[in-house]
């Protein structure tokens, strides 16, 4: 009996599905089937892969160790070493000083831009300048700029006679790791800046006018009026943001490459390194899981908060 | 008006301090830059520094293209056509694919629609560095490094979902009404999305594409690892061809910085109105 229903249910199933495809039902999934199929092969089947390799002892060098699995071995190593704790604690530092200082720095300047009203447009269009440079060029760029001995920072200081010696600003451990947070905060402030200015711009003017008549003073109105307002804007430029904090790595890879002695790797900088220059993709993969999932923790950890944000935004309504 | 008449003249002045300030550090440096592209060489080695260019050339545009017999050119020009064609065909395929999801999400309910627009919005977060490790290994073993297609497979992968995101808010936004009225009027579904829905979201579909276009434009982190030769490289990972060690070309990487920015600036400045209104409501509404 059991052989003979088998082949019978077989193109049953497959009549199913085909007529599954045909319905109105399978429209969205139709329209969905590409971009699922592109992030299938690109993103997902890739982070199986580098999950297997992660534990094994996979050496670019010898092609067969991918077959070596050794546990957690990669995890283990890395986890009592003391050159990766390094690299993610300053990763981590790194992220959470940059986004809040972007954060405070890129509502400062909405702020002060709002307060001008003529040539307001222009001065959102000089804002995006940072925006089109690509992470490569503005490392390249601070990598010029803080040049010990032809950086424009140091010639003007020289030239100021603020300084007889040049500052090493990128080889020095301390102001290297200041100048690629400077640069980062260059390149990531106008984003800020320009979506809390929108929010502004879409401020209801009415309870404002209200809280001053009530004898607010502008401290109180910012910060009973003005900031919850703007609250979902700061969350929605913050998801964003941490979405690309990795695009850091383009920055610092031509900027310090992690230098000078290890003071200024960070995660991602540390995992090319053991990749491709060490050919370990076993322990490099492991450490690109650690830093995928440091990745997603900020962005769950802001998407959380926007949509908490948004819904309070909603019940004000 | 009134916050305006609130202001003492001293404050207003501030104001417009901090602000020229603010600008003066937003595009110093790119404008530097810009200089130095334009600068000899031994005028930007110079002590103690000369400020103001004293003569200007376009030697250094010339070297990248191997027009200078100072220096054996780089292969400049065939890395601004491998980007050229990597970042225009990524996008067109990235928009069209991004689309038909952004639609599916903004005009239909399905089973696992939440769970799957969050897999999509997830499959952002991986860090390009981190997934350029596996692709390496597949890319590798499938041949397909070192081509433009292996590169152009890739930003599908990282533009279809921001693509999807933008257009899904575009797509909410306009009313189902307007496309169900040409359906009693006799259209087909697919000619109700044509002639009525696509031409309403078309800005928003060109504000999509452009920033697809750009992220394909300015990605170095995948790039640097899936290109190898003159075959594939693109103009940021050319970039780097100019530092050796212990000497990096000033002038030569400001030229090309130039040319790197160039297409970049012109995109963004058209599309500026839209970036902000894509960027914002999606998220708001």
């Amino acid at each position: 009996m059991t052989t003979t229903t088998e082949p019978l249910s077989r193109p049953g199933f497959m009549e199913g599905v085909a007529a599954f495809f045909r319905s109105p039902r399978a429209v969205p999934y139709l329209l969905l089937l590409p971009a699922m199929i592109v992030i299938l092969a690109v993103v997902l089947v890739p982070l199986l892969v580098s999950f297997w390799t992660s534990f094994t002892s996979y050496n670019l060098t010898k092609p067969a160790t991918l077959f070596n699995f050794v546990g957690l071995r990669n995890y283990q190593r890395l986890l009592g070493n003391e050159d990766f704790w390094w690299a993610f604690g300053r990763t981590f530092m790194f992220v959470t000083i940059t986004l809040n200082l972007e954060m405070l720095l890129g509502l400062g300047l909405a702020l002060l831009i709002n307060k001008i009203t003529w040539g307001q447009r222009t001065l959102r269009t000089i804002m995006m300048f940072p925006m089109m440079f690509s992470p490569i060029l503005v490392g390249f760029q601070f990598k010029y700029i803080f040049n010990d001995s032809i950086g424009l920072v140091n010639n003007a200081l020289f030239d100021l006679g603020l300084i007889s010696q040049p500052i090493p600003w990128l080889v020095d451990g301390t102001l290297a790791n200041f100048s690629i947070i400077f640069a980062e905060i260059w390149m990531s402030t106008s984003i800020f800046a320009i979506l809390l200015l929108a929010g502004l711009m879409a401020l209801p003017k009415d309870p404002i006018e209200a809280a001053k008549v009530d004898g607010c003073n502008p401290l109180q109105v910012f910060q009973h009026i003005t900031l919850p307002f703007l609250m979902p804007f700061i969350y929605i430029a913050m998801t964003i943001r941490s979405l690309d904090v990795a695009r850091a790595y383009d920055m610092v890879r031509i900027m310090t490459n992690g230098g000078p002695a290890g003071r200024t790797e960070l995660i991602w900088t540390l995992m090319t390194r053991t990749g491709y220059q060490n050919s370990q993709m076993g322990m490099a993969n492991a450490m690109g899981y650690i830093s995928i999932l440091l990745s997603i923790a900020f962005t769950v950890f802001f998407f959380r908060k926007l949509t908490a944000a948004r819904s309070f935004m909603g019940g004000a309504q | 008006m009134s916050q305006m008449s609130m202001e003492k003249p001293w404050q207003r002045w501030l104001i417009r301090f901090g602000v020229f300030v603010a600008m003066v550090i937003l595009t110093v440096p790119g404008l530097w830059v810009v200089l130095t592209a334009f600068r000899p060489n031994i005028e930007v080695l110079a002590r103690p520094a000369v400020w103001i260019p004293q003569q200007w050339t376009l030697d250094n545009f010339a070297r990248l293209f191997g027009q200078s017999d100072a220096q054996q050119g780089l292969p400049v020009a065939q890395y601004f056509i491998n980007s050229l064609v990597i970042s225009l065909t990524s996008t067109v395929i990235a928009v069209v694919i991004g689309m038909a999801g952004g639609y599916a999400f903004a005009r239909y309910r399905f089973r696992g629609k939440a769970t799957l627009f969050l897999a999509f919005m997830l499959s952002r977060t991986v860090p390009g560095v981190a997934l350029s490790l596996p692709l390496f290994i597949i890319w590798a073993r499938l041949g397909i490094i070192d081509t433009s297609f292996g590169l152009i497979v890739v930003y599908l992968a990282v533009n279809i979902p921001f693509t999807i995101w933008l257009t899904d808010g575009f797509f909410r936004q306009i009313p189902v009404d307007l496309s169900e009225a040409a359906q009693i009027d006799g259209c087909t579904a697919w000619q109700a999305f044509w002639k009525i829905e696509f031409p309403l979201a078309r800005s928003g579909l060109a504000s999509a594409a452009i920033f697809a276009f750009l992220t394909s434009w300015n990605e170095y982190a995948l790039a640097s690892q899936l290109t190898r030769t003159t075959a594939s490289k693109t103009m940021p990972v050319g970039l780097m061809d100019f530092t050796a060690q212990f000497t990096v070309d000033w002038t030569g990487m400001s030229a090309m910085a130039v040319l790197i920015i160039i297409p970049a600036l012109v995109l963004t400045f058209i599309v500026q109105k839209h970036l902000i209104a894509g960027l914002t409501f999606g998220g708001v509404k």
